[in-house]
């Protein structure tokens, strides 16, 4: 059930990290593994209280359910239930499954032998998470610091702490981020449309090789990356996005107080201006 | 333990510089002006060059060196022609656009903002005169027109921003100034203004389309990468004749999340996440102003604004003598 054509000579024993055979199978087509079945209980716990706290909560119109984290008066402490305990629940049961998660695709990685790049990468991910509801909340000293988890909630939220520094969009992190951001789907734009363009040619027209892919990005901008330089610059500017996007946000309360615009002073004061 | 993984290519080849497929007859030659570079084998193909230069090609540097040109001299003249302040300056300097009392007014004087009309023009010329390009290089080589199209996305976005919006909105003042810090303090503006852009449901799906995009490539680069001990990077052989590369990645996918894209399809999906980014964020922009023109009271509206307590501050439009 679930194999595609040529799964079942890959589907072998092995490359476990923790438990030897004891968790090494698959249900349908997900692989499980002791990481597995930590995912599936932190997510499932997460994914409940969620649902728990919703209940509690005004409303069920999904666009407005809001999970808020406890009042700054918590400070690091533990908060009852209701008034943000839930939050903090639900943070450590994600950072557990996130956590879990990437550990099960190790040991994907490591049954295929392929190498570890996506768990790699998508520790990012988890790196720029934990930084928004752990490492700065913890710097400041309150996890009321977090941001609420609900759709619309939380994009108040980056409003609010946006305007807390007065043109978040001066932070040069933030800058960075954001170009990385646009870059990086530019690029892909670009990837995806030269591998597409190479296998559906116009009508008549053989499929071209990777020579054709070349001389088209060397004709037009005079440099073509290649096709493993595609992948590794695609990875490079992804994670680039995601980690300046984290320390955009590390920095705004921990290391500067004031507004961003303010911060650029420092380029109007050079000595060697005058 | 520790084994090869796939990070920087440790053995560069050199050999006669690839010279590329011929063209058809009529195209300019390719010259040979060509190099090859240590630092950039390390990381992806060492050769750079050579470039082919058109018809198209050298009127769109042209266009866009005109633009660079007016938007640098403008500045420059902002400082009154200071050097030493030109370049201390630089990033709060801009090129307005025509203000509000100009309307949409097809020539306005240089000073008011003929300048900034004359720079996004010549912009907006050499973006489309390279647009063209793209078409001919993909013709010159029997390639499909997938990266044109791509391009003809993003340069929809810069268009709606700059000329068609201000069209609709009958007046210039609407449009991006040019200048690294103006163009990001109008952004900001221009949230405040209608309401806080993050209601704006097009908004979010630009956010969506460019974090999916960001989220697909870490994805798929990783992936290629991590299959590249079995040849993973020759995609387009993957495509067309599948290998142990394919099958493994697309296992990895499968394993870890229940669905798997082919070797293909993993294009279509970064393609259409990639240029959707553009287009929903410039049917966003178009709404913004001329349909809706406070999207946070049109989220209250439509029942997905959250209610918070009240501050007790009155709203100033709602008071007698406020403008309607």
């Amino acid at each position: 059930m679930a194999l595609l054509s040529f799964e079942r000579k890959y589907r072998v024993r092995g490359g476990t990290l923790i438990g030897g055979d004891l968790f090494d199978f698959w249900v349908g087509p997900f692989y499980v593994g002791f990481f597995g079945v930590i995912t599936a209980i932190t997510a499932s716990l997460g994914t409940a209280l969620i649902f728990y706290a919703a209940s509690l909560g005004p409303t069920w119109n999904p666009w407005l359910i809001s999970i808020a984290p406890p009042d700054l008066s918590y400070g690091l402490g533990l908060a009852p239930l209701r008034e943000g305990g839930f939050w903090q629940i639900i943070t450590l049961c994600a950072i557990a499954a996130f956590t879990s998660w990437a550990l099960r695709e190790v040991e994907i990685c490591r049954k295929l032998g392929i190498g570890y790049h996506v768990p790699f990468a998508y520790g990012f991910a988890i790196f720029a998470y934990v930084s928004l509801v752990v490492i700065r909340p913890w710097m400041l000293g309150a996890w009321g610091f977090g941001f609420p988890y609900g759709i619309f909630s939380h994009l108040d939220w980056v409003s609010n702490t946006g305007y807390q520094y007065l043109h978040f969009h001066y932070n040069p992190a933030h800058m960075l981020a954001v170009s990385f951001f646009f870059v990086t789907g530019g690029a892909l734009a670009f990837h995806g449309a030269l591998v597409l363009s190479s296998v559906n040619p116009p009508k008549g027209q053989p499929v071209k090789s990777p020579e054709y892919e070349d001389a088209f990005f060397r004709d037009t901008i005079g440099y073509s990356v290649g096709t493993l330089g595609i992948h590794r610059l695609g990875l490079f500017l992804a994670l680039s996005a995601g980690f300046w996007s984290a320390i955009c946000i590390i920095i705004s309360g921990p290391l500067w107080t004031r507004g961003w615009p303010e911060w650029w002073t420092w380029w109007l004061n050079l000595p060697i201006w005058s | 333990m520790a084994r090869y993984q796939n990070m920087f290519t440790q053995v560069q080849l050199r050999g006669p510089l690839e010279a590329g497929p011929p063209l058809p007859p009529g195209s300019f030659a390719r010259g040979n002006l060509s190099v090859y570079n240590y630092w950039a084998g390390k990381l992806g193909a060492a050769q750079i060059g050579p470039i082919y230069l058109g018809k198209l090609g050298i009127a769109s540097l042209t266009c866009a060196f005109l633009s660079f040109e007016i938007i640098g001299l403008n500045m420059f003249a902002s400082v009154n022609w200071d050097p030493v302040q030109f370049v201390r300056q630089l990033p709060w300097l801009a090129l307005e656009p025509p203000g509000p009392g100009w309307g949409f007014t097809l020539a306005v004087p240089l000073a008011q903002g003929g300048w900034w009309q004359m720079a996004g023009f010549f912009m907006t010329s050499a973006l489309i005169l390279w647009l063209l390009r793209t078409f001919r290089r993909a013709k010159a080589l029997g390639l499909g027109n997938h990266v044109p199209w791509a391009f003809a996305a993003g340069i929809s976005l810069i268009l709606t921003l700059g000329f068609i919006r201000p069209m609709l909105m009958g007046s210039w003042a609407e449009a991006v100034p040019f200048g690294i810090f103006p163009h990001l303090d109008w952004t900001a503006a221009f949230s405040i203004r209608y309401g806080n852009l993050f209601y704006n449901p097009f908004h979010c799906l630009s956010i969506v389309f460019l974090y999916g995009a960001t989220l697909l490539f870490a994805m798929h680069g990783a992936t290629i990468l991590a299959v590249g001990r079995y040849g993973g990077e020759r995609e387009i052989e993957q495509i067309t004749d599948r290998g142990t590369a394919a099958e493994r990645a697309a296992l990895f996918w499968r394993w870890t999340m229940g669905f798997n894209a082919t070797m293909e399809s993993i294009h279509r999906w970064a393609w259409w996440f990639a240029v959707l980014c553009p287009l929903t964020g410039a049917i966003g922009i178009l709404l913004t102003g001329t349909v809706v023109d406070n999207w946070y009271l049109w989220a209250v509206l439509h029942g997905y604004a959250p209610d918070y307590p009240s501050t007790g501050v009155i709203d100033p439009a709602t008071l007698p003598g406020a403008p309607q």
